[in-house]
């Protein structure tokens, strides 16, 4: 408990002003990173007259849906104070396991396969599940550090993922599953992105305006507080860990649809986007903090430097130059003020 | 009338020591008793017992004249006796609503609302609203995170939720150890309110001024045992003293 602010906050008066106040620097904070968002599409219209065109929107929203997804996930799991450093690992098994499924199961499957098309689904999201469950219980029950358990199930994920097909991607899969991937409605809006947005919009107001949202933060914030009101501590976070590893499971179903194979290798660069989008939009790594609306906005980030660099003739590999440098700053400038409000 | 909470010669000993030797007492609706004692006196061992975090070795704990026996602190907090200990286990990010219902939060009114939990934070804040100023608590805005309250209005938080919530037996551990003089008042203004509600007060505290002002007894722990039961006029700084060093002995057991 911090009792540096007890002068300042004696007078009631004084203290419903700093109230005020701090609700503008939360809003002030939002529309920092959403300002950075909006200078770098300006900034990249200008330069390319490819930007603001509906391919690179498809392209763009497309490659942003998983990284978004995992972001998802990984809010709700930051905000209850810990790490995921599984997802993206646990993506591309979930991908591989479920095109593995559709490839061996049901290899004379022809035509729309609807059957063996849901099965597969179901092996994706169910083995992302199981890794969230792995992940929750060995966190809320054994008590491993999030830190630990989640780098031992990356790498368990990894492993398991090139030994089911000897490293190889899977793509003997039913090509309806290619069409559901690259359908756009209204040629503007591919499935996996209105999927993605359901359920980002979906877990928004969980996150803000549910009991399960409340105790996510209120653990992240202060587990004794939340023991001790008698909340279950430990099946919050085992669900927390669990909604992450579904999440990374549906990313591996749109991954898998989109690019018309499971591959072990997806995901493993998404991991550390997916954190770095989730702190670029201001939830605290020490938990207690956060919003899904600030997820989107990091995400955006970083899926607009990936393809706009591109158009700007920059080597991509710069966009992991500058998501790192944008972290940096991102929770740097949120220090100082945090130092600052603790000084006044 | 039996009392709200009676203590009938409650014992505890961790492995060869004993904490507690035959410790009695009793608090009654309305009143608030103190419960004092040098370092070492057995205070936060009957406080555990109380608040449900040990078992007693032998002896008994009543509640409205009823042997209870918890469990668990949820145990004990369910049967009416709620602990507001130092650390006040506020979430500091959360504000004075989140805190205030924390753990009984209420829903929204239909069905699909119910299934996925979702908050009704108007009539959450309305209540809060109204409850801290029944108390009349001085917290000027709900919406405040816990963190940016003064130390007296974190105090009167988390004293106000746990009367709210639990309508028998509070338990306060130190709540003015931190304060400046002002909300030290302000603390010991609302322990009376409390316990004019109705509330069985127990309040331990290092503070003999608090003891003082708040307290209708005091029971005065010395060495795991009951030293002196002092009530008015025999309740004075003197005598408090007296019996925590030991200088006063041999009355009241």
């Amino acid at each position: 408990m911090t009792t540096g602010t007890d002068a300042g906050a004696q007078a009631p008066a004084v203290t419903a002003r700093r109230g005020l106040l701090q609700r503008g620097q939360a809003l002030a904070r939002d529309l920092w990173i959403g300002a950075v968002l909006v200078a770098l599409a300006v900034a990249f219209s200008i330069d390319s007259p490819y930007f603001l065109t509906r391919a690179n929107w498809l392209n763009t929203s497309s490659t942003a849906t998983e990284v978004l997804l995992l972001a998802v996930g990984e809010t709700f799991v930051i905000c209850a104070g810990g790490i995921d450093l599984s997802v993206g690992a646990v993506l591309g098994f979930s991908g591989t396991a479920g095109a593995w499924v559709m490839a061996h199961g049901f290899a004379g499957a022809t035509g729309p396969a609807i059957g063996p098309v849901a099965v597969g689904f179901a092996a994706c999201v169910l083995t992302g599940a199981a890794f969230g469950l792995v992940n929750g219980f060995l966190v809320a029950w054994a008590g491993v550090p999030a830190f630990v358990v989640t780098l031992g199930t990356l790498g368990i994920a990894t492993g398991f993922g090139y030994l089911l097909n000897n490293g190889q991607e899977i793509s003997a899969i039913p090509g309806s599953v290619v069409t559901f991937g690259n359908t756009n409605l209204g040629g503007w809006v591919p499935v996996p992105v209105l999927i993605t947005a359901v359920i980002t919009l979906w877990c928004g107001l969980l996150l803000a305006r549910t009991r399960f949202g409340m105790y996510t933060l209120a653990i992240g914030d202060s587990r004794e507080a939340v023991v001790r009101a008698g909340i279950n501590d430990r099946r919050y976070l085992l669900e927390i860990y669990l909604l992450a590893g579904t999440l990374a499971g549906v990313a591996a179903v749109l991954v898998m649809a989109r690019l018309g194979a499971g591959s072990p290798a997806s995901g493993a660069t998404d991991n550390l986007n997916a954190i770095a989008a989730v702190v670029i939009g201001g939830a605290s790594l020490f938990g207690g903090r956060g919003t899904i609306i600030g997820t989107v906005i990091g995400t955006a980030i970083i899926a607009i430097l990936l393809t706009g660099l591109v158009l700007v003739n920059v080597p991509p590999f710069w966009q992991e130059v500058a998501v790192g440098a944008i972290l940096i700053a991102a929770v740097y400038i949120d220090q100082l003020r945090k130092r600052k409000a603790s000084r006044r | 009338m039996s009392p709200r909470l009676e203590v009938r010669d409650i014992t505890k000993h961790y492995g060869g020591v004993q904490a507690l030797g035959g410790v009695s007492l009793q608090v009654n609706a309305g009143e608030v008793v103190g419960l004092v004692g040098d370092n070492g006196a057995g205070k936060s061992t009957l406080l555990k017992i109380l608040s449900g975090a040990t078992f007693p070795s032998s002896g008994q704990v009543l509640l409205e004249g009823q042997p209870a026996r918890f469990a668990s602190p949820a145990d004990a907090r369910d049967a009416g006796i709620a602990t507001v200990y130092q650390d006040l286990a506020l979430a500091g990010q959360r504000d004075v609503v989140a805190n205030f219902f924390l753990g009984r939060e209420k829903l929204a009114g239909n069905w699909l609302a119910r299934r996925v939990g979702w908050l009704d934070g108007k009539a959450m804040a309305t209540h809060t609203v109204s409850e801290l100023a029944r108390l009349r608590t001085r917290i000027p805005d709900v919406h405040l995170a816990s963190s940016d309250l003064s130390g007296g209005q974190r105090q009167a938080l988390a004293i106000a939720r746990a009367a709210a919530w639990t309508g028998k037996v509070l338990l306060l551990d130190e709540p003015t150890s931190a304060l400046g003089v002002e909300q030290q008042q302000q603390v010991l203004d609302l322990i009376r309110r409390v316990s004019g509600e109705g509330i069985a007060v127990l309040l331990i505290s290092h503070q003999m001024p608090d003891v003082l002002a708040v307290c209708d007894r005091a029971v005065v722990l010395r060495l795991g045992r009951v030293a002196a039961t002092l009530a008015r006029p025999e309740l004075t700084s003197e005598n408090l003293l007296g019996y925590i060093t030991g200088a006063i002995s041999g009355r009241n057991q």
